[in-house]
């Protein structure tokens, strides 16, 4: 069901004078991003549906903990200034990150979360597959590792909106409710930001555009059987990779960052 | 009905069934599904494993309620592994109930409607980053205590739980245990979150190991059918044993003026649990009985679109799978 050939070879890296602090601005990115959508996940930690699923969403907040932590390790490694994996993920504020829109999106329904889990994975697990040939060690080392967890995680989302778009009409309506609420955000995650742009441009970032063929077929393959029709002409909200959030990130970090803002300086 | 048995190369003996199943018991053999069992025995271990079970499941809660505040990325995943082993164990257990001949829906619906008992202390509050210390130092440890005898539990499918259960629940307590040591080696603040952490956490953890022997109508029966292998004071007295040289190690006072040690016992003597106050919570009064029971019963509502939708497409995908064999 999934395409994992590999896309043509990137070009051989041009790295200019200001591709490390980009270089460092992009792994910020993907590490706010795992991190806040395992947040989200975690939420939902002892209140699943069924024992099982609250399992498999903890497994997933799990993995992508670990994915976050890597980046923000290696981040802190790039920047060369001494902070820590932890300070970066605690002591910046809502516009510092650089999360896209989609993963900070609270929970709803089982539903909205499969559909937001969904939409990530195919984007996730695709670029995971070109990450991990890029022409960054440590980045693509990082990729090589977390391409097998995402293959899990878009796996059982996928499975997820099959079974409610081809449940019943209760789930029908709840999924197609949830791709109606959340499929504008879908856009920005491969709408290359500036930093993505110079990045692919000095060749440590695939192009967007066969990524984005590579995440149609596949959800297509999804919505055909989850008899569901793809949406189509939705406008396409952005501005999570600038800094722009939307309402809800300010309280999702308040609660992450309590105690490390409350005790500054402690070690927990 | 009577059988033969030949015990241990005595005489031949006409022994009844359930002289048959006490002297397996006895002679500590496992107890397997398919074997003959008393009612009784059925009933208190479906009663006893059930109730495990769902301690894992309402136990989730408290820890759950940090997983959002946890003050590092290191905390935060081991805090959210911990509690999904939680979710685990409950699933092995409810797994070994069924082998009794429960059905986990019947379980759930018992402890949804009041009817099943879990854990007392999960009706506490969690209220500090301390307390995810405390649970995993003091919870665990006495949940310990009560559990490694039971991987010697006649009912083999539970002592199998409970042993890959305990595994797990050691390394629990000692992150608990970590958690505890950074805060009291930390600052002023993070030591007084400790203590006071301590200080909520002591006694109702002393009331894990249940009433008096005196007060506890089903241990005589358990300790002869090998379910139970210690006395709740028995248990109680050697969890204060063990806890006061940690507490002391970590700097921390035990909130208990009557704790002394006894030479001629080498053991702890110490003050009297507030029976009340454990009766109370058992009844259903404990500051979080309500909002505990209810997160369950709203996380099982709410999720019942989703197991109806996972039924119906699995029923929709056999047919189609079956008419397509007609066809072939």
């Amino acid at each position: 069901m999934m395409t994992d050939s590999p896309m043509p070879a990137p070009a051989a890296a041009a790295p200019t004078p200001e591709t490390p602090a980009q270089l460092f601005a992009y792994v910020l990115q993907l590490a706010d991003t795992s991190l806040i959508l395992a947040h989200r996940l975690s939420e939902w930690c002892g209140h699943g549906p069924i024992l099982e699923q609250d399992l498999a969403m903890a497994n997933i907040a799990l993995d992508l903990l670990g994915e976050a932590r890597s980046y923000y390790q290696y981040a802190a490694e790039l920047e060369g200034q001494g902070r820590t994996e932890d300070d970066l993920a605690y002591l910046r504020s809502a516009v510092e990150y650089r999360n896209p829109l989609l993963v900070e999106q609270p929970n709803g329904d089982f539903a909205h979360t499969i559909v937001r889990q969904f939409i990530y994975d195919c984007f996730h697990y695709h670029l995971l597959l070109q990450l991990k040939s890029g022409p960054d060690a440590q980045l693509a080392a990082i990729a090589e590792k977390s391409v097998k967890e995402a293959a899990y995680h878009i796996k059982w989302s996928s499975e997820w909106v099959i079974r409610l778009g081809d449940g019943t009409e209760e789930s029908r309506r709840r999924v197609e409710k949830a791709l109606g609420n959340l499929w504008r955000y879908a856009g920005e995650l491969t709408t290359p930001s500036a930093t993505e742009k110079a990045l692919q441009a000095a060749g440590y970032l695939p192009d967007y555009a066969p990524l984005q063929q590579q995440i149609d077929a596949h959800a297509a393959r999804v919505f055909e059987e989850a008899t569901l029709p793809v949406p189509q002409g939705v406008f396409m909200q952005k501005g999570g990779k600038d800094g722009r959030h939307s309402e809800h990130l300010g309280y999702l970090l308040a609660e992450l960052q309590y105690l490390q803002r409350t005790y500054p300086g402690l070690q927990w | 009905m009577l059988v033969k048995l030949c015990l241990r190369g005595m005489e031949t003996l006409e022994l009844t069934q359930e002289e048959q199943f006490q002297a397996r018991i006895d002679a500590d053999v496992r107890i397997e599904p398919k074997d003959w069992m008393p009612d009784a025995y059925r009933k208190t271990l479906i009663r006893q494993i059930s109730q495990h079970a769902h301690s894992e499941l309402v136990g989730m809660l408290p820890e759950g309620n940090w997983i959002t505040r946890a003050p590092s990325l290191k905390r935060k995943s081991i805090l959210l592994a911990k509690v999904q082993d939680e979710a685990g164990h409950g699933l092995y257990l409810y797994s070994a109930a069924e082998t009794l001949g429960a059905s986990r829906d019947q379980m759930l619906a018992d402890l949804h409607s009041g009817k099943a008992k879990y854990s007392s202390i999960f009706n506490y509050p969690t209220l500090s980053w301390a307390d995810m210390g405390c649970v995993g130092w003091l919870v665990d440890g006495a949940a310990i205590l009560n559990q490694v005898p039971l991987c010697r539990t006649s009912y083999g499918p539970y002592a199998r739980a409970m042993v890959r259960v305990c595994k797990e629940e050691s390394f629990h307590q000692r992150q608990g245990f970590e958690i505890m040591q950074t805060l009291c080696e930390g600052s002023p603040e993070q030591k007084a979150m400790a203590q006071e952490g301590l200080n909520r956490w002591w006694w109702p953890t002393l009331m894990m190991f249940g009433p008096k022997d005196s007060e506890s109508p089903n241990t005589a029966q358990s300790m002869n059918w090998r379910i139970k292998r210690f006395t709740n004071d028995e248990l109680r007295q050697k969890f204060v044993d063990m806890m006061v040289p940690q507490a002391e190690f970590l700097g921390l006072t035990v909130p208990d003026p009557n704790l002394k040690w006894n030479e001629a016992k080498q053991g702890y003597d110490f003050g009297d649990v507030d029976w009340e106050e454990f009766w109370n919570v058992v009844k259903g009064n404990g500051l979080c009985n309500q909002e505990r029971l209810q997160a369950r019963v709203q996380a099982h509502e709410e999720g019942a679109w989703v197991r109806e939708a996972a039924l119906a497409h699995a029923e929709k995908r056999k047919q189609r799978e079956e008419a397509k064999a007609v066809a072939a």
